[in-house]
């Protein structure tokens, strides 16, 4: 059948992104040790307050050991086989515009199709890059700092807002979380400060690349988003990565601090290298990512499309701390090859009239195994807290599988709580009813499988949302075989 | 991993014993010492482990000691009052006093043709041929199988001819008595084809006593055969109780298990089926009614092995006072089991500030041709419901117990025992509060 080698054409497309860039790396020794941590430290210039962080959370690591209680299977990671900081040489000389920039830098946008110079002059959105740990590039903040917002790369913030980074860095993921949160704490390179003032609407889209580009160096990122009083901001972080073939570990914490009558968007998406087709190589990614509803009437909603990387473990999550405080989840995952993702939300409500959504769309196609693994917990002093859960599941392929693991904790009985999962298949049925109007296959399965990530997508800004939906193209169409 | 006292250890080995059913057998004795070692060399779960994250058993290993009472008590007179008021209703009964088989209280004479009943222990004893899934590792779903395998005291092995339809349920009523004892009975059913059955497993405890029930129950469903299996826990305010229900299913056979508890300090029930061949129909029912400090533990497991089965579940809880309710609801498709049609609900209702309920509905799946749903609820008594029922004049209590009623009667009104389905709704009403009320209003 033609439809059926189109679709295995599609479904066999290798990765888009994979290359790799030739850029003078200013690399620290191999492994992980104090000394790693001081040097880390000492290069970036931190004050003291962060090099006793760092050193607590490495000390504290040292106890833990790796959480294995995912629906995950990985091959064991050598921590002392990775190096801890690499930054381009070019950031010695301080690029304040896209002139001073490394050319090869740029043409490597290029080729992701983030065009800094286009994005600036057509998108409006200011894109803090974040190029192998050290941010190379920052636009647009001129316009944003007359607003009196702080969009800048983490160590920088360290440097001029010491306050603010020692008042909220870690109160909401502290060093000593779990494992990766701690490796992070210990060893993180770089990331994206945000903080935006009372009362402010921040007029654009905030916006952050990250990716992994030299050898064997581990990303940690860490991002701190701070919206005070009645603030606004609309955050995108998204991902790409070059091929590889050894396993790359990448374990980044964002922390969203929300404060009264504030609202944080943050919306993802991540399309690692997730191996070849036999599951050699991809990014393993262990992310911690957890918003804090502090103040009354405060949102936080996560919105993510987890599209690449061979392991996928997260949960962002929402602790409904303040009265009246909003959580969302919106998330499409999925594993395609012998991607493997466990990922999900905690939503934890704490105060009175909170309310959650968990909207989570997972698909398995090829090998790979998707697992919804999500807790609701009501603790007995949230009055009338309300939570709506929905986790569906679409399996394409018989090799593949797709498993939720919803925990409802609930300790108050004006609770209500409620979840509804579904997994199925594209049926016949509708493929029939789409092919009989002169649908082709293909079409209908990317047709089906839009409609099926629809209410997911819609939360997604207008830019994320069209990336989302091609690199849902890329992999899913004809998955039906 | 799990530290356990040493001295507990060698004294209860040193118990596994002389005087237990099949004494005589060197084989059973091996056996039972076997399973005793693969006990304490596991220990009590901890709340470490995933299965056991919510039930905390240390009320078990607190207690002095694990062995049973090897020589059956009299039945205390209460119990004797309610066997005989059963043995009025035309059911098969067989009455067990701490784990111990008691035939003067039993009816089982008048069985028909192909239906065999037989306690046990006689089997231990007699060196009958015993079902090969007794003291085998193999089926032991959870540690306290093998606690069982080692103490098993006694309990009812029932043999269904192929093509035989027992119409009257079999009534295995359960009696603790005494304090501090240990109870650990072992049901076996091994239904033939196209043969059809009910047994009912009644557990009742009469005193406030700290009693410990660790029973198992394997059914093995034939090919056609139509088994109900139907549980009711009303065990004493003190008492301890862990079971297991285990079912294996060949093709288009029906299984049905109905768990209902109503009272006991500490109850975790295992319940699990695995639909080994096509066709097969498999329905879990539940109802658990809580009060004061219960803790009531469900974990269901449903193996969808073979393709083109079915199976739907539907549990409910009502939870008041300070208990806890915990449900984990396991479906399981396994590579290959296409055509699968499950489905699974649980809803719970809190009617205490003080309650909590913590449910899990898991789905893993291994197959892409699945149809397969799941959801789950918590919440209250809708005040909408209890504005239009007070409207009608009725009183604040009564409302709120036509309402619980209500949510209780979708899982009672499946019972087809009628004498089940009585018993279990004069128990949902005794406990509610203007109960008679309701009754009239019915």
């Amino acid at each position: 059948m033609t439809t059926t080698q189109q679709l295995n054409e599609l479904i066999n497309r290798e990765y888009q992104h994979g290359f790799y860039t030739q850029l003078e790396a200013d690399t620290i020794p191999l492994g992980l040790n104090e000394s790693t941590i001081r040097l880390i430290s000492a290069k970036k210039n931190e004050p003291a307050f962060m090099l006793e962080w760092r050193l607590k959370a490495y000390q504290h690591w040292l106890t833990l050991s790796e959480p294995r209680w995912a629906n995950l299977d990985w091959s064991p990671i050598d921590y002392q086989n990775a190096y801890y900081y690499s930054a381009p040489k070019s950031e010695k000389n301080g690029p304040r515009d896209l002139s001073e920039i490394d050319p090869e830098l740029l043409r490597t946008y290029e080729k992701l199709g983030i065009p800094l110079k286009e994005q600036k002059m057509l998108a409006g959105v200011a894109v803090d890059a974040v190029f192998d740990s050290v941010s190379v590039a920052t636009t647009f903040k001129q316009n944003l700092s007359t607003l009196g917002i702080i969009f800048c790369p983490f160590s920088e913030a360290v440097q001029k807002y010491p306050d603010l980074v020692k008042q909220y860095l870690g109160s909401v993921v502290p060093y000593t979380d779990n494992f990766f949160a701690s490796l992070n704490a210990a060893v993180f390179s770089d990331g994206s400060f945000c903080y935006i003032p009372p009362g402010v609407h921040c007029p654009m889209e905030l916006s952050t690349y990250f990716r992994i580009n030299a050898k064997n160096t581990g990303q940690f990122e860490r991002t701190l988003i701070i919206a005070d009083k009645d603030a606004y901001v609309s955050y995108l972080e998204g991902c790409t990565a070059p091929m590889r073939d050894e396993h790359q570990l990448h374990a980044a914490v964002v922390e969203l601090i929300a404060l009264e009558g504030a609202r944080i968007k943050y919306a993802t998406v991540q399309n690692w290298y997730p191996g070849d087709k036999e599951g050699k190589g991809g990014i393993y990614n262990f992310v911690t990512k957890r918003g804090d509803c502090r103040g009354e009437k405060s949102h936080i909603s996560w919105t993510q499309v987890e599209t690449g990387s061979a392991i996928t473990w997260k949960y962002p999550s929402v602790i409904l701390r303040g009265n009246g405080s909003v959580g969302e989840f919106y998330s499409v995952a999925l594993s395609n090859n012998h991607q493997q993702a466990d990922t999900g939300t905690k939503m934890i409500h704490i105060g009175r009239d909170t309310k959650s959504t968990v909207l989570s769309k997972g698909i398995s196609a090829g090998y790979g195994q998707n697992t919804y693994r999500g807790l609701i917990k009501v603790l007995s002093g949230a009055e009338n807290a309300r939570n709506y859960t929905q986790c569906d599941s679409l399996l394409l392929g018989e090799h593949c599988g797709a498993h939720t693991f919803p925990y409802i904790e609930v300790k108050n009985p004006s609770a209500k709580v409620e979840h509804e999962a579904s997994t199925s298949r594209i049926g016949e049925e509708q493929l029939f009813y789409c092919t009989q109007r002169g649908i082709s296959p293909e079409n209908a399965v990317s047709m089906i499988v839009s409609g099926f990530c629809k209410a997911v997508f819609q939360e997604l800004p207008m830019e994320f949302s069209v990336e989302a939906q091609k690199l849902l193209g890329v992999s899913l169409e004809g998955s039906t075989g | 991993m799990h530290v356990q006292p040493q001295s507990w250890q060698n004294v209860e080995l040193s118990l596994v014993p002389d005087a237990l059913a099949g004494h005589d057998s060197p084989w059973i004795l091996a056996a039972r010492k076997t399973a005793f070692k693969r006990f304490s060399e596991h220990g009590f779960p901890t709340k470490r482990e995933e299965e056991w994250k919510y039930t905390d058993v240390s009320l078990i290993s607190k207690r002095g000691s694990l062995a049973p009472d090897n020589i059956p008590p009299d039945a205390p007179s209460e119990a004797k009052l309610l066997a005989w008021a059963l043995s009025g209703e035309g059911m098969h009964l067989m009455v067990f006093v701490n784990g111990h088989f008691d035939s003067e209280l039993s009816t089982i004479d008048d069985l028909p043709d192909g239906v065999q009943l037989s306690s046990l222990a006689d089997m231990l004893d007699g060196d009958a041929n015993l079902p090969e899934s007794l003291f085998s590792q193999q089926h032991e779903h959870t540690i306290f199988a093998a606690l069982n395998n080692a103490f098993v005291t006694d309990g009812a092995v029932l043999k269904i001819a192929p093509d035989t339809v027992l119409e009257t349920p079999i009534y295995l009523f359960l009696i603790a008595s005494g304090h501090g004892v240990a109870i650990y009975p072992h049901i076996i059913v091994m239904a033939g084809e196209n043969s059809s059955a009910t047994v009912i497993e009644h557990y009742m405890g009469t005193l406030d006593a700290h009693n410990f029930t660790n029973a198992i129950t394997q059914i093995n469903v034939g090919a056609g055969a139509k088994i109900e299996h139907c549980k009711l826990i009303q065990e004493g305010p003190a008492a301890l109780h862990i079971a297991g229900v285990h079912a294996e299913q060949s093709k288009d056979s029906s299984f049905t298990s109905r768990s209902f508890v109503f009272s006991g300090r500490s109850v975790r029930n295992d319940i699990t089926s695995s639909l080994n061949e096509t066709g097969c129909l498999c329905t879990f029912d539940g109802l658990y009614l809580l009060d004061d400090k219960q803790h009531v533990d469900h974990h269901t497991r449903i193996d969808h092995i073979a393709p083109c089965c079915t199976s739907r579940e539907y549990y409910r809880g009502i939870l008041d006072g300070e208990s806890r309710g915990v449900f984990n609801g396991k479906v399981i498709v396994h590579h290959g089991a296409n055509q699968t049609d499950a489905h699974q609900t649980n809803h719970h209702l809190l009617l205490s500030k003080q309650a909590e309920i913590d449910t899990k509905p898991q789905l893993e799946i291994f197959a892409d041709d699945v149809k397969c749903t799941h959801g789950a609820t918590v919440g209250q008594l809708s005040d909408e419901g209890l504005f239009y029922l007070r409207s009608r004049g009725l009183d604040a209590d009564t409302a709120r117990s036509v309402l619980i009623y209500g949510f209780a009667n979708d899982i009672i009104n499946r019972i087809n025992t009628p004498y089940l389905r009585q018993r279990i709704e004069h128990l949902l009403l005794d406990r509610l509060p203007q109960g008679d009320m309701v009754k009239e209003l019915l």
